[in-house]
């Protein structure tokens, strides 16, 4: 009996798996496209600009494309990553976009692992001849810009920037930044506090509270929640944010440097549908369409206002290059970019000192 | 560093810090009290937490928020009691299991409502600051508002708290019988007080006052839920415990050292000077709350004989034993 029962057993689960498999190849002209995010996809920050670039995507394409979203995994965590990489490759996905730095080196393993399956991976740097895009976008540009309407807005000339981790990215928001508030006020400094997290809105709140306390004023940030816009809504001063748009803070918001990524997504799946699918290093800008500022809030001065507008067409049009165009100081007063140069692709890649105006220490 | 310390801006944000730890503190205090150490405190906490601010967001009703922080974290802590008191399970295990337990259905109910702000009617009860001096006459009142006084109720009402308890502790026939069990559980029973009952009462007890710490994170400090908000402040609380010497009054004090701990390396980040010594590297700073309990229990084994905390912590009670 036992015999019997084992040997029904095994042609029922063998039946079962050949059903199934069947099931798989029925939608095999949907393309199922993997989304690896750090965070919620509704973090209000830096995922959901994503996730809504990957919904402007599916909306232009509609049922062409099947996404399979897989959200907080922590990029520090390589195991997890990796299991999030395999079981979106089991579950059918032909490309896969890993949206956070820390899933760089999983990225690299995985695609020689697959060499079927298409890898695009924001805002890091290693890619490789067949399988893997490495993409970002000049948002330095939109920074710069904000930066412009910080210098404005300042009355004690104090500004103040939360920041996730001292690396390239980081740093050249910081001194992009910064740069845009020299640019129309040569007075001005910007404090800089490290939390060591992406997304931490405790310690994002903890460290803007320090920055207030140091009498700053005009609050930027580099993280994934809205808790430093929070913290100065709350002392009563300015913020400006990052990834999106944000409504919580009627009197602090000003501005924010902007993410749409649907310009990103919609032309890469467009790509892969296509048969057209090509690496490479995307990084587009403002002239793209992927980095933006965001309207100016009510909050914003005339005199701000004008300023960006003036300074709006050749960022545009040049991107980084204008904004890391000599003569650039370091914060030790030495001429690291001299005039009539911009720094490379590489150079600001490899950003690891801070322009002169920034007080802040970059851990060695 | 005195310059930081004296802030008034920097006091205020490490109480603003503390509560939950403070309000944490006093749970685990009672359960330990009652002789077991629950380790469950990160669970727990996340449980009130979640299920209080899932309330919160679906209801937009205050007392329903904490009703329901109470009841998750209750019963986290009715669950503890029932592996450890009745059936007398390891309590360090069964600890260890109420935190991953709490951690994942936290995160579960709390994925339902992340994304949603806290709603404006309940920020609207933590905007009254009973204490608050509109129009100080002078800068030292003002030093002292912004330090002190600018705080929401439930900050005064967990400082209140941990009075009462004082009280409770040390001067009522209850609280006697509280920490009877806790160090002797037989004389306890041999006298007549319900030991069992003792324990459940105050595991649970002690359980929803760290669901409502828990609750305090979401609802109040951030205003949204995230997983695992309270990324390892449950075990801050408990080294707390042991820090504060089973003291409410203490616990104040050592709950806004703590707190102040956890917030102090960003100013120091702005201080050029303290920012080059090493000593003030941001992850060598997350150490000291525990060194400092590790200091404090060296420091108090060196003087007396005992380690000074509840002695049958830990201990499962056999009446049969006896």
């Amino acid at each position: 009996m036992k015999k019997v029962l084992s040997i029904f057993l095994a042609i029922l689960m063998i039946a079962g798996m050949a059903a199934m498999a069947g099931c798989g190849e029925k939608k095999d002209d949907v393309l199922k496209v993997g989304v690896i995010y750090i965070s919620p996809e509704d973090d209000g920050g830096y995922s959901q600009a994503h996730a809504e670039g990957i919904a402007a995507a599916v909306a232009k394409y509609g049922d062409k494309i099947e996404i399979k979203p897989v959200a907080n995994i922590d990029d520090a965590d390589v195991t997890a990553t990796n299991n999030a990489i395999d079981n979106l490759v089991n579950e059918g996905c032909k490309l896969i976009f890993t949206t956070s730095y820390g899933y760089m080196d999983p990225t690299v393993a995985a695609a020689a692992k697959y060499p079927n399956v298409k890898f695009c991976h924001c805002s890091g740097y290693e890619m490789n001849d067949t399988n893997m895009d490495a993409y970002f976008g000049q948002i330095e540009t939109a920074r710069y810009l904000s930066g412009i309407v910080a210098g404005l807005m300042t009355k004690n000339n104090k500004l103040g920037y939360v920041a996730a981790f001292p690396i390239p990215e980081v740093i050249r928001g910081i001194n992009a930044y910064t740069l845009g508030a020299l640019s129309v006020n040569p007075d001005v400094t910007v404090q800089v506090v490290w939390t060591n997290t992406w997304f931490g809105p405790n310690e994002e709140k903890a460290a803007a509270e320090a920055l207030l306390a140091n009498d700053v004023d005009v609050m930027a940030q580099h993280q994934d929640s809205p808790n430093a816009i929070e913290a100065a809504e709350a002392a009563g001063k300015y913020a400006i944010g990052y990834d999106l748009t944000y409504a919580g803070a009627p009197n602090a918001y000003l501005t924010a440097p902007l993410w749409d990524w649907g310009v990103y997504y919609s032309y890469k799946i467009g790509q892969v549908l296509d048969g057209q699918w090509k690496v490479e290093n995307y990084w587009g800008g403002m002239k793209e369409g992927v980095a933006k500022l965001d309207n100016l809030s009510s909050l914003v001065s005339d005199e701000a206002k004008a300023a960006v507008e003036a300074a709006k067409p050749s960022v545009t049009e040049q991107g980084n290059a204008f904004v890391f165009a000599g003569p650039i100081y370091d914060q030790a007063g030495d001429l690291r970019v001299s005039e009539g140069t911009s720094m490379t692709y590489e150079e600001q890649m490899s950003m690891d000192w801070f322009v002169k105006g920034v007080i802040g220490e970059l851990p060695s | 560093m005195l310059s930081i310390l004296t802030q008034p801006q920097f006091i205020a944000s490490a109480i603003s810090f503390s509560v939950i730890l403070l309000l944490g503190t006093l749970g685990e205090l009672l359960t330990e009290r009652a002789g077991h150490l629950n380790l469950g405190v990160e669970g727990m906490m996340l449980l009130g937490g979640a299920i209080g601010y899932y309330a919160a967001v679906t209801t937009e009703s205050l007392p329903l928020a904490l009703i329901a922080a109470c009841l998750g974290s209750g019963m986290g802590a009715f669950m503890y009691g029932f592996l450890t008191v009745t059936l007398r399970v390891n309590q360090n295990v069964t600890g260890l299991a109420l935190t991953m337990f709490g951690m994942g259905l936290a995160n579960a109910v709390g994925s339902k409502v992340a994304g949603t702000s806290t709603p404006v009617s309940i920020q609207a009860y933590f905007e009254y600051q009973p204490f608050h001096i509109k129009n100080p006459a002078n800068e030292l009142i003002a030093y002292i508002d912004r330090a002190f006084l600018s705080h929401d109720l439930y900050v005064y009402l967990t400082i209140l708290l941990a009075i009462v308890m004082t009280i409770f502790l040390f001067r009522s026939r209850e609280g006697l019988a509280l920490r009877l069990t806790g160090e002797n559980a037989a004389a306890a029973d041999a006298s007549g007080i319900k030991v069992t009952r003792i324990k459940y009462m105050y595991i649970v007890i002690g359980g929803m006052l760290c669901g409502l710490g828990g609750l305090y994170l979401p609802l109040v400090q951030q205003g949204s839920w995230t997983d695992t908000i309270t990324a390892g402040q449950g075990w801050l609380v408990v080294a707390l415990v042991i820090f504060v010497r089973w003291h409410p009054i203490k616990a104040i004090f050592g709950s806004f050292v703590f707190g102040a701990l956890s917030i102090l390396g960003y100013s120091v980040q702005l201080n050029t000077t303290l920012a080059k010594m090493p000593i003030f590297n941001q992850f060598i700073m997350s150490m000291f709350p525990y060194i400092l309990t590790i200091i404090v229990l060296v420091i108090t084994s060196a003087r007396k004989k005992a380690w000074g905390g509840p002695a049958e912590i830990g201990h499962a009670y056999f009446r049969e034993d006896r």
